[in-house]
């Protein structure tokens, strides 16, 4: 691999990792929305059982 | 993408006085180029937020203001690489088109240290919006100072004759451009559904507590 293209293959794949990193912090973000909502729901059905 | 990287490896010719490196550019530009319109974006929503008080204006224009540092950051590396590649350092002061963009990038990740210290309320939405809508004017800067200051470091592509490049290595560029357009409208589209949930997530919780 000459040096040029180890530099062309790094500004590409820094750019991919970027995105991937993205990618799992949305993934992470996501998961935690999800268990809010299931924690909103059981106070809901909490709320609803005790009226 | 997919496309755009088929067409920048196996369509576009290796360009001649750069050699293989020169296929940097077809990253390094549009990505330049898309956090321009990404400022820009969270500018005109900043501007639609001071004018028209538009509800979801601000949390716009942050999710915007946020991609384009994404972008940003990732101009300065890949234009790193390229610079180390051609000139044989990582970093010039000498460019203006370098500094300009760093100072670009700097303003705008400061803008988050200003939306983080204040109380969330419509007096950080409005320091908000007049900050984002100051840092606009620094992308004409960035853009036009490689062409008004005689920088003989920076290439620049894009004269008044139009693009300095073969019809191949054009069309190449238009389809990374367009492949990082729609990669950031994406990326800001999910951002904002995120944003938007966090907001209904806690307003439920307060009416259930």
């Amino acid at each position: 691999m000459s040096t040029g293209e180890k530099y062309v293959a790094a500004a590409y794949l820094v750019v991919f990792v970027a995105v991937l990193a993205w990618v799992a912090i949305i993934a992470s973000k996501l998961s935690r929305l999800e268990r809010d909502v299931d924690e909103l729901a059981e106070l809901a059905r909490r709320k609803v059982g005790s009226d | 993408m997919a496309t755009a990287l088929a067409l920048v490896f196996f369509y576009a010719p290796i360009d001649g006085d750069q050699g293989l490196s020169q296929k940097i550019f077809y990253i390094h530009v549009p990505i330049a180029l898309t956090s321009y319109a990404c400022f820009g974006w969270g500018a005109a929503k900043a501007f639609l937020h001071l004018w028209k008080r538009s509800p979801g204006a601000d949390l716009e224009s942050y999710a915007a203001i946020h991609q384009g540092v994404i972008f940003g950051a990732l101009t300065l590396v890949t234009g790193s690489i390229w610079a180390r590649v051609s000139w044989g350092t990582w970093w010039t002061w000498s460019s203006n088109q370098l500094v300009t963009f760093l100072i670009l990038f700097l303003f705008y990740s400061a803008y988050f240290m200003l939306r983080y210290s204040v109380e969330p309320g419509p007096a950080r939405a409005n320091m908000c919006a007049v900050y984002a809508l100051f840092g606009v004017v620094l992308i004409p800067v960035s853009w036009l100072s490689i062409r008004l200051a005689n920088d003989f470091i920076h290439p620049t592509v894009f004269t008044s004759n139009g693009p300095q490049m073969s019809g191949s290595m054009f069309l190449a560029f238009c389809v990374a451009w367009a492949g990082l357009l729609t990669l950031a409208g994406t990326m800001y589209r999910v951002e904002l559904a995120g944003k938007r949930l966090d907001e209904r997530i806690r307003e439920l919780r307060e009416l259930l507590a």
